[in-house]
């Protein structure tokens, strides 16, 4: 495995002693163009067999995983597996009043066989999502059926026993979510719907929850970013400045956050917020503020804001850190020699060299706050909440998986694309840690 | 002839033995009960878990994920893996999980002992309290509980209206970050009528009513979403009032002394109780069958304040065991508490709750 | 950075007032972590100083909490489980991202910055992302709920910390010492052994570190695909600090950060060393 990294060991030498006119050949005898390329391609062969174990690895534990999520975000076979014959016999509904007999017949039958099979749970929550009262107008008329044996006519039946068969809107549903495919998780996270003549609209307002607080998730990170940028230049700055004693004693106390329990840090600042927290009690010990005024500092953005700070921050001083080093002071003396005021050889000298530092470090801090779900689980109350506490709840409480990887996949894009920004600005390989 | 029989008799007994020696071994792999964790946790362990280990030498292993209870056994259902061999659940959770085939139908005759007078189990709990793959053991209340030392003593909140009343009740509230009880306690404190309130809740305007009461403190409001943070929240005095599950409340008034107090009135109350995983009826059912018995679901009553589901245990129920103190007053069926007591409508939330879940998001972030 | 001699007043001045801006930053950095350290030995179940701690009156503090953390059948059982899923997803991502790394470095490799984005992304992608897609996809292969699953799902949010370490140690690998090796006659797997990992050892070490500590604190994926069998330290004060924050939580707080002073000296030590023997390798 070490010499992949050899080089050939083809030997030009021998082959030059002879004059010009010979073909340059390799010490086996071969010429030697064919000798390198031949040396070429088996290093090159060497390095991928090298990393194939670990991108065969990833690709069955992290992408596959990842993949297999996403398809869940269009995916929709309620209705096709537990209701089949019904969304067969409803492809020849063309739309206009209720669908004919022989489709309530079909539905009959399904919901007998469904309620048999005790399998109704998931198309019923799955209509429900699309349409409120489902959930009840399948499970129930299931039961009420159950024991019907061909009546004159089940659209009568049917509509006897729900009055919400009668209702146009709730077939045009399950013939659009028959296909096995759907938008409307999208639209969801998207804050939109489909009309009941199937055009897509806007919900209402009393309904947009996500566009929203994507916004207020982007508008948050940036924030964090800013304040991380503002903390973490001054400190690079020093850290840069001083002689590598004295610096890799103060990287320690950098380092030393970043290696502690994420856990533990979200704990601390919970122990120093809250309302008889540490800094409330050292406040109202020193008078600034009475007993009864004690503020607000966590579960909200606040704590939220600070508690990120506080763990991204390394993230944003190791970047510029290493850009700062690079530096050498010699700008700076030059700077001044020519006259030009501390603040200015600064501002016109140092800091355009330590903008690609800041950009590094702005982008990696930006992303990483804008997937972070424990830390605002925990501490950001209902202001202070990230739309990754949203994919957690229809993961965990609502159930609705479709709409959690309709969020995911697009936070999953915006993501991916600002990594593309940043491999294209920085390059993953200079990303270095401690 | 004879002897061939003798053998083959023999080889049964045999192979019967071990067998029964096999699954009373099985029966000493510990019990996984899923439940919710806190007061509620422990009082279930004194009255059913301890008794049982004691009885029978199998251990039970507490898991707190009820709160998610059906997340986690549609993924173990799905994963052809499940760990989980008791979960307590809500109704409204366990009519979904039956519609999905996740959880057994129960057989309740057969598997539920009955009163100690001979009365079937179907007839001895209160209406409701069995489904159809599910068994309640107890009934319980949200509430409104508050801080006593928060108010002046002369002046003690005790309507739900006060919650709503900023002016004369100062302070901030702590409610569960969901539309269910808060959007019902609107309606109420506004001045509905407690028949009315579903009927109006299906409504657009109804919603939008109850929505524009609660923005009358929203900007008061601390969201929770774990049982055990109320109680927490209102010994730290971050709120002075948090709505909670009354037998948590009760758990610290009296085991922590806390100096908290209870507003029944608009008490919205429900039941609780066991549904068994799919495939996990043989392991499970000997524990079911022991932990809702009259005499254990009486017992839990004096742990914690939450009425048992049979009639035969209401009957028998006595103090509270670790202070002695009467449990009669702190049950939400107790006459004076249950006076303005609402009863949720499962049937309600189960059509309106996904599409009221999004408009209370898209309220909280307005 | 003494203060030149041309500085004028103004600028010594700001040279002091910087000084100061940055203790405070440092403050804001480390502070944190100690503030909890005198809380765990609280004796009252409160979350702030008492009294009684302020006047360092010895009945002010006591031990409860760490006995209540090393007798709970609960915390020791989690604490169990994460040694055992963090050092058997070390050793997987070690290893394979070792080996990753020796090909990445090898200047033959093909799309050398794809593959490197690539094998990097299991830190970038929010872990909400990760967990939910393995939640279903290890539920659907039958990976849920057992360790093997944890394990896997920990190897690969490990592995970027590995790959990043130890390519950035090779960087820095003279690569005529192999050709030197080889010169004097030793074959490859003596010159792996006897030239290279010496020198990338100290990268390896700390990429192991890293990655035992990510798998150490990781709550997201553990929620989602674990049972209650795998329930880890992180899941324990997870479910600890939503509900209620006993200062049970605490003392383990101290205990877990006590455990990343000394990883992180550690990986100084070994820093310093690589430092070291490249210092006094031909460059």
């Amino acid at each position: 495995m070490s010499d992949s990294m050899h080089g050939s060991h083809a030997n030009p030498s021998n082959a030059g002693d002879n004059g010009v006119k010979a073909p340059l050949v390799a010490a086996d005898g071969r010429p030697l163009k064919v000798s390198l390329r031949r040396a070429l391609f088996k290093n090159k062969l060497r390095a991928i067999l090298l990393v194939a174990p670990l991108m065969l690895f990833l690709l069955v534990a992290f992408i596959l995983p990842i993949f297999s999520m996403l398809t869940r975000s269009v995916e929709s076979n309620e209705v096709r597996t537990i209701l089949p014959t019904t969304a067969l016999a409803i492809q020849a509904w063309e739309g206009d009043g209720l669908p004919d007999e022989q489709v309530f017949a079909a539905l009959a039958y399904d919901l007998q066989e469904g309620q048999r099979n005790r399998n109704l749970g998931r198309v019923a929550s799955r209509l429900n999502y699309e349409f409120s009262g489902m959930r009840s107008t399948i499970t129930g008329t299931a039961r009420r059926i159950s024991n019907i044996d061909s009546p004159d006519s089940w659209k009568e039946t049917l509509m006897e026993a729900h009055r919400n068969w009668g209702n146009p809107d709730v077939w045009t549903v399950i013939k659009r979510e028959s296909r096995g495919y759907t938008l409307s998780y999208y639209l969801a996270a998207l804050d939109m719907r489909f009309d009941t003549d199937g055009s897509i609209v806007r919900q209402p307002e009393s309904r947009r929850v996500y566009v929203d607080l994507m916004i207020k998730t982007l508008w948050m990170s940036i924030l964090i970013t800013f304040l991380c940028f503002l903390l973490g230049y001054p400190v690079a700055f020093l850290l840069a400045s001083l002689p590598m004693r004295t610096s890799s004693l103060l990287m320690m106390l950098v380092l030393l956050p970043f290696w502690t329990s994420l856990l533990v840090r979200t704990t601390t600042w919970i122990a120093i917020l809250q309302s008889q927290g540490i800094l409330n009690n050292m406040l109202v010990a020193l008078g600034i503020i009475d007993d009864q005024a004690r503020l607000r500092m966590i579960y909200n953005e606040i704590g939220t804001i600070v508690a990120m700070t506080h763990i991204l921050l390394p993230f944003m001083i190791l970047p510029l850190y290493s850009v700062m080093k690079s530096i050498s002071p010699s700008y700076m003396r030059a700077a001044r020699s020519m006259g030009a005021t501390g603040f200015t050889a600064f501002r016109r000298v140092y800091f355009p060299q330590t903008v690609p530092g800041i950009g590094a470090g702005a982008i990696l801090v930006f992303i990483l706050a804008i997937g972070y779900y424990i830390t605002p689980a925990l501490v950001g109350g209902e202001s202070g909440r990230f739309i990754t506490n949203f994919i957690a709840y229809h993961m965990q409480v609502s159930l609705n998986w479709g709409l959690a990887a309709a969020i995911a996949s697009i936070l999953l894009g915006l993501v991916i694309t600002l990594y593309l920004i940043y491999n294209k600005l920085v390059g993953s390989d200079s990303l270095k840690l401690g | 002839m004879t002897k061939t029989f003798h053998k083959s008799a023999l080889s049964i007994a045999v192979a019967f033995s071990a067998t029964a020696i096999f699954s009373s071994a099985q029966a000493m792999e510990p019990l996984n009960v899923v439940s919710w964790g806190g007061a509620y946790t422990m009082s279930q362990e004194e009255a059913y878990s301890k008794p049982w280990t004691e009885k029978t030498g199998q251990r039970i292993i507490n898991i707190d994920r009820s709160a998610t209870g059906l997340a986690g056994l549609r993924a173990q259902v799905e994963a052809g893996n499940v760990t989980w061999d008791l979960v307590d659940m809500l109704p409204a959770d366990a009519k979904i999980a039956c519609a999905e085939g996740l959880i057994e139908v129960l057989n309740h005759d057969e598997l539920l002992s009955p009163a100690p007078d001979g009365t079937p189990a179907s007839e001895d709990f209160i209406p409701g309290a069995l489904d159809e793959c599910f068994v309640a053991t107890i009934v319980y209340s949200n509430i409104v509980g508050f801080n006593t030392e928060m108010f002046p003593e002369d002046n003690q909140p005790s309507t739900i209206a006060d919650v709503f009343d900023l002016e004369n009740f100062p302070g901030m509230r702590s409610l569960q970050r969901r539309p269910i009880n808060n959007l019902e306690w609107a309606l109420i404190a506004d001045g509905v009528a407690h028949d009315d309130v579903y009927d109006l809740l299906a409504t657009e305007e109804g919603v939008e009513r109850a929505l524009a009461k609660l923005d009358t403190i929203k900007d008061h409001v601390i969201w929770w979403s774990e049982g055990a943070q109320p109680p927490q929240l209102l010994a730290d005095k971050e709120v002075a009032f948090a709505s909670a599950y009354n037998g948590r409340i009760f758990d610290a008034q009296v085991n922590e002394n806390q100096p908290f107090g209870i507003i029944w009135d608009a008490q919205v109350f429900e039941l609780d109780g066991w549904v068994v995983p799919k495939g996990k009826l043989d392991v499970a059912k000997d524990f079911l069958r022991f932990s809702t018995d009259t005499e254990r679901n009486a017992a839990q009553a004096s742990y914690i304040s939450y009425g048992p589901a049979r009639m035969s245990a209401a009957e028998i129920v006595g103090n509270h065991i670790p202070t002695g103190i009467d449990m009669t007053p702190h049950m939400p069926t107790y006459e004076p508490n249950f006076a303005t007591a609402l009863p949720k409508d499962d049937d309600f939330w189960a059509d309106y709750q996904d599409e009221l879940n999004e408009r209370f998001d898209a309220w909280l972030a307005r | 950075m003494a203060v030149p001699a041309y500085a004028t007043p103004f600028e010594r001045a700001w040279y002091y007032i910087f000084r100061i801006l940055c203790g405070l930053i440092f403050c804001f950095l480390v502070g944190p972590l100690f503030v909890i350290i005198p809380l765990s030995f609280n004796a009252e179940p409160y979350f702030s100083f008492t009294q009684k701690m302020l006047t360092l009156d010895p009945e002010g503090f006591s031990l409860r909490w760490y006995q209540d953390f090393f007798t709970s059948e609960a915390w020791l059982h989690s604490i169990k489980n994460s040694i055992i899923i963090a050092i058997a997803s070390t050793i997987l991502a070690t290893i394979l991202g070792t080996i990753a790394a020796l090909g990445l470095s090898s200047r033959f490799m093909p799309y050398r910055s794809v593959v490197m984005a690539v094998l990097i992304s299991p830190m970038i992608v929010p872990v909400i992302i990760s967990g939910a897609g393995m939640f279903f996809f290890f539920s659907d292969i039958g990976l849920a709920q057992t360790y093997l699953g944890v394990i896997l799902a920990h190897t690969a949010l490990g592995i970027p910390f590995v790959v990043i370490t130890v390519t950035a140690t090779l960087t820095g690998f003279d690569q005529s010492l192999i050709r030197a090796a080889a010169s004097m006659g030793a074959n490859p797997t003596t010159t792996f052994f006897k030239v290279i990992l010496p020198l990338v050892l100290p990268g390896v070490i700390s990429g192991a570190l890293f990655a035992f500590a990510t798998s150490f604190d990781e709550v997201v994926v553990v929620l989602f695909i674990s049972g209650p069998a795998q329930s880890t330290m992180p899941i324990q004060m997870w479910s600890g600090i939503r509900e209620s924050i006993s200062p049970t939580i605490l003392a383990v707080a101290t205990i877990l950060v006590l455990l990343s002073v000394a990883m992180l000296m550690t990986v100084e030590l070994l820093r310093r060393r690589s430092e070291r023997i490249r210092g006094i390798s031909p460059s």
